[in-house]
């Protein structure tokens, strides 16, 4: 990107609607939370928050902390190992699922009672049956993802339009090419929603489970990631911290996010267009 | 018949349909639909055979048997001397030498236009890929379509997407094509426009054409034999011939010819699309 048209984008309308509401709303935010000093009263829910100021100097002490760039190297790396390993087994399953109508009668029904349990209920257990913290709370992780995953892939592998495969077989694809040349690409999309999607899931799952069991191995501190770094402020009375954290996670997820848009953009060119 | 136009192509003598007494019957738990009964049609090698009938008739269900897509229940389907489906082998088998062009179209929109068009060729495996993409960027030039090779077919207009179909079909040498009512969807004007590239395809690349459709029009600028089905169970009812000499262009849709083809057509079409639309007020 240029630096012009970074400066087109940054001054584009749609960018200074978004700056302006944020610019408003810490105003606003400043301004609540502050409400005891400035009007003699308190704001309600605001008037209880710790105003950005000071949550902005929390953070500037922060930012020379290896602890606080610790807890965010944790999370990420629980993210990507059970996001990743979802990815792994989630879109082959799927396919497979799909494509083999035997195998589809053996695994979904077990599939869709494991389904509606939600990934946190798998804390306990997960935390017995695992070796080490670690790896229970990247196999929650997992599972937060696992269950997008495979469902949007089946999904989409399976509303593939009948023609194309007909198409396909009519001009002499073998059983092979239909999968890799057809089904494969024609489920891409829902590949890349369902990952989206997951990775959302991934960040919510993972903050919790850092909180339940109390930051993996390390023992809380450093190795926490940021769920544990919001629950460690909690019980240390440090409610700017807590915010620093949330606001921490936002961007997390966020840049977790847009990089799987940019992948995915980039492996779904066609889609671009529409 | 035979006029100026016609004995200037060179004759073709591959891709002759015949279809001989074939019933399909639809069993879906138990609740027979008979789709079709006892059709037999000869299509002669090279020739336009533009099927005409009401919804519902049986018409793709013909069409599909002819591609492979679905068995038959019984009869036989000949492509020149090759049986392709009989009592033995109910179900034909789908081959690059019959390829279809379907009614919403079915083209990779994960292929740029140039990559669907080259898809046969490179499944079939004969031609190096150099090779097939330069035959493929020709057969699209000739058919005015430079300039979308690397374009997607979401990014190009629905006329054009038919077209690219059409060489996409091209590609692959076949005997017959098969089109199932691929113009259905398109506006009048760009059907007109289609029709003409259409035909001008047909006349660089003589194949035996089976062309489903529920425009007379279409039907009778189109073919050279127009094939009225009854309503289902579909059979032929009535067989046209369109004695106007190819090649053709617009300008006869205004002939007095093209007029009293289509009144004499009209009637069946309208008799029996009334019976299906009285079948269909009892069913439903
Ligand atoms: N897979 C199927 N199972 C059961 N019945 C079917 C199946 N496919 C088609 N039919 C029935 O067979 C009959 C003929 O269908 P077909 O699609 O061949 O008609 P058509 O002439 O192509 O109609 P249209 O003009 O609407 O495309 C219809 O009554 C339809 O409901
Ligand atoms: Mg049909």
């Amino acid at each position: 990107m240029s630096l012009r048209t970074f400066k087109e984008n940054l001054f584009s309308k749609g960018a200074l609607r978004g700056i302006a509401a944020i610019v408003i709303f810490v105003i606003i935010w400043e301004v609540g939370a502050r409400s005891e000093q400035i009007f003699g009263f308190r704001v309600p829910f605001l008037g209880l928050v710790p105003p950005p100021s000071s949550v902005f100097v929390s953070w500037g002490g922060l930012i020379g902390e290896p602890s606080y760039w610790q807890s965010w190297y944790m999370s990420f790396v629980r993210v990507f190992t059970g996001f990743i390993a979802a990815v792994l087994i989630g879109i082959p399953l799927g396919l497979f699922m799909a494509v083999n109508k035997t195998f589809y009668g053996m695994a979904f029904p077990s599939f869709e009672v494991l389904r509606p349990i939600p990934p946190l209920a798998w804390v306990p257990a997960s935390i017995i049956f695992w070796p080490t913290q670690e790896m229970s709370i990247a196999f929650v992780t997992f599972l937060g993802a696992f269950y997008t995953i495979v469902i949007n892939v089946l999904g989409g592998a399976k509303s593939i339009n009948k023609q194309f495969l007909q198409a396909a077989q009519s001009m002499g694809a073998s059983q092979w090419d239909i999968f890799r040349r057809i089904i494969f690409p024609a489920t891409l999309p829902s590949i890349v929603v369902g990952s989206a999607v997951g990775m959302g899931i991934t960040w919510e799952v993972v903050v919790a489970a850092e909180m339940i069991s109390g930051g993996g191995s390390s023992g809380g501190g450093a190795g926490g990631g940021l769920g544990f770094f919001i629950w460690a402020s909690y019980v240390g009375g440090s409610y700017e911290q807590i915010i620093v954290g949330m606001i921490s996670i936002g961007i997390a997820g966020y840049f977790s996010s847009e990089l799987l848009r940019q992948l995915g953009g980039y492996l779904t060119p066609w889609l671009k267009t529409r | 018949m035979n006029m100026m136009g016609e004995e200037m192509q060179p004759e073709v003598t591959k891709g002759a349909i015949r279809i001989e007494d074939v019933v399909k019957i639809y069993d879906p738990d138990g609740a027979a639909v008979m789709a079709v009964d006892h059709c037999s049609i000869d299509i002669p090698a090279g020739e336009i055979c533009m099927i005409v009938g009401p919804s519902g008739c049986g018409k793709t269900t013909l069409l599909n048997a002819i591609a492979g897509f679905h068995d038959v229940t019984s009869g036989h389907i000949y492509l020149d001397d090759e049986m392709l489906c009989g009592p033995d082998n109910r179900k034909a088998e789908p081959g690059s030498d019959r390829i279809v062009v379907f009614q919403n179209g079915a083209l990779f929109p994960w292929k740029t236009n140039l990559e669907n068009i080259a898809f046969g060729p490179m499944m079939e495996g004969k031609l190096s890929k150099s090779e097939i993409y330069d035959k493929a960027r020709s057969m699209m030039a000739d058919a005015g379509l430079s300039g979308t090779e690397n374009s997607y077919p979401g990014e190009v207009s629905s006329g054009l997407r038919r077209r690219v179909e059409i060489v996409r079909a091209l590609m692959n040498d076949p005997k017959v094509l098969l089109f199932d009512e691929p113009y259905r969807a398109l506006d009048s004007l760009t059907k007109s426009v289609m029709h003409e590239a259409l035909l001008e395809i047909y006349y660089k690349n003589k194949v035996t054409i089976f062309f489903i459709t529920h425009d007379l029009e279409e039907a009778i600028f189109l073919g050279h034999r127009l094939i009225i089905m009854s309503s289902r169970p579909c059979k032929p009812k009535k067989i046209v011939d369109v004695d106007i000499p190819h090649p053709r262009d617009y300008s006869v849709l205004t002939s007095p010819r093209f007029r009293e083809i289509m009144n004499e057509a009209k009637g069946v079409v309208h008799e029996e699309a009334k019976k299906a639309f009285d079948a269909g007020e009892k069913e439903g």
